[in-house]
């Protein structure tokens, strides 16, 4: 049986000025899925990502890979969650992408060697590497997001966590990064309003909306569910909308 | 959106682009150190200094007009705190003049100090130019970052340089939007406009900062930072400091 690696019960979180942004959230992800998280704006999505590498501490329980969200196990919980955030001048802080990318792996103590191997190949992955010496500023939107996959991937997570990461891209950029996502043989959690994108990526789906979980399962019965989206803000994606 | 970058000659394929920024950033050091202990009557080493810094600039392939433009911005501050010291500095007077009760007196004491200051400060100036534009930023914040005291300063000027785009891009597209809806409306009000422009930017690069230091620990930041060194010093670098030190030692003692 698929083991669980995420758990998270009865989770609840309100910001300083009171905005109850998480309202009783329970779900699983289980290992090797790609589970999609959608709902309109301000639903608590990104809010529910930075839980999940304990950048943020609701009340509630959350377990990665059967370790409780605590202090202690911090540092081993972030390096197996990977998470990429929505705006890529967030992620990218470092001089030159190289360093960027090789700000992760250093962290985890790798050697020399170790470090350049492990920033090339994620660098190769995402087809980059020809812009390892430049600075971010130096690059697109498309690339900065790119790489921004690349920062996370070098420290070989087991769970990878995206929000939005289609948000801003070209029909281009966009296409060659879903073939990208498809391709990571990880856990992945994504969160996006591009149903596209989930219906391409996701086996599994997740709808919030204010805070609270409204329903989950799997694509094809929440995607084709045109009365469940249009009462969350969201509309059937152009590629299923033709089906009966 | 259009940025220019002082780093922008750093691409260059030249033989003092290829020399370690480590070697650069002592041979500048070094070079500035000899400036301040010549004294201002070896007015032969000065021009031999200029000579050896020109020769560089030329070795370089960074255009000379760029090099003397972007040196012409220290003069007026250099000017601005010695411009004066020939009037008041007492000693030999060489010129004296008089306007209805005001005498005014130049000194040769005074005027050696402007020259010293003067040639210092534009010689040293020069020399920073050739070393911020023929090496990349980043790895002169690497060379720099050799003590542990001096981390701070450059983790500091590394996140600075990074989002000193960032926020010029947010200005840009902030003035853009003010501009695209700035129809009438009087100069008082453009003004408050611009105030409250300032204090939101201020406010988006202090929320910005709260996320990069979010993508920082997500990434196992723990509060000390490592940074990746991949330089190598070849014996290239170090003939090239020894050159350039013997050249050095060379004009200060020969050219008096």
């Amino acid at each position: 049986m698929t083991q669980k690696i995420i758990e998270i019960r009865n989770l609840y979180f309100s910001y300083p000025d009171g905005k109850e942004a998480l309202n009783n959230i329970s779900f699983n992800v289980f290992e090797r899925e790609s589970l999609g998280i959608v709902g309109p704006n301000g639903a608590g999505k990104s809010t529910l990502f930075l839980h999940l590498n304990g950048l943020l501490r609701g009340k509630g329980s959350i377990k990665i890979c059967g370790l409780d969200m605590q202090d202690s196990n911090l540092l081993a919980i972030r390096k197996k969650v990977g998470l990429v955030f929505q705006n890529p001048d967030n992620q990218l802080f470092m001089p030159t992408v190289f360093d960027d990318v090789a700000f992760g792996p250093i962290n985890l103590r790798l050697s020399k060697e170790e470090v350049t191997a492990t920033v090339t190949e994620a660098l190769k992955e995402v087809n980059m590497l020809e812009v390892a010496k430049r600075a971010a500023h130096h690059l697109s939107f498309g690339e900065k997001k790119k790489i921004t996959i690349a920062t996370v991937t070098a420290m070989k997570p087991e769970i990878l966590v995206l929000d939005e990461p289609s948000s801003n891209l070209d029909p281009k950029g966009r296409r060659d990064l879903i073939k990208y996502i498809k391709n990571i043989k990880t856990t992945k959690v994504i969160a996006t309003h591009d149903l596209d994108l989930v219906g391409d990526v996701c086996d599994r789906i997740i709808l919030l909306d204010n805070g609270r979980l409204i329903t989950q399962g799997s694509v094809l019965d929440i995607l084709c569910d045109k009365r469940l989206l249009e009462t969350h803000g969201l509309e059937v994606p152009l590629s299923l909308s033709h089906r009966p | 959106m259009h940025h220019s970058y002082f780093d922008q000659y750093s691409d260059n394929d030249s033989l003092i682009n290829r020399l370690n920024p480590t070697i650069k950033f002592i041979a500048s050091v070094t070079f500035i150190l000899f400036l301040v202990f010549t004294p201002p009557s070896s007015i032969c080493a000065f021009i031999g200094y200029a000579v050896l810094l020109l020769s560089l600039i030329l070795l370089s392939k960074i255009p000379i007009l760029f090099v003397l433009k972007r040196s012409l911005v220290v003069v007026p501050f250099v000017l601005l705190i010695a411009a004066f010291i020939p009037f008041f500095k007492p000693g030999r007077v060489i010129a004296a003049y008089s306007f209805a009760t005001l005498k005014l007196t130049i000194s040769y004491e005074g005027v050696m100090v402007l020259w010293n200051t003067l040639a210092k400060s534009y010689l040293a100036a020069l020399c920073m130019i050739l070393l911020t534009s023929s090496t990349k930023f980043a790895e002169l914040l690497k060379s720099i970052n050799q003590h542990p005291s001096l981390s701070i300063i450059t983790t500091v000027l590394s996140f600075m340089y990074r989002y000193l785009f960032v926020i010029q891009d947010e200005l840009m597209m902030m003035k853009q939007a003010k501009e695209a809806r700035s129809v009438g409306g009087s100069r008082w009000f453009q003004t408050k406009a611009l105030a409250n422009m300032t204090g939101v930017l201020f406010i988006k690069a202090y929320e910005r900062a709260e996320f990069v230091y979010l993508a920082m620990c997500s990434r196992g930041f723990d509060g000390s930072f490592h940074t990746f060194d991949d330089r190598h010093m070849s014996s290239r670098d170090i003939l090239f400091l020894m050159c350039f030190v013997m050249v050095m030692t060379g004009i200060r003692f020969i050219a008096r």
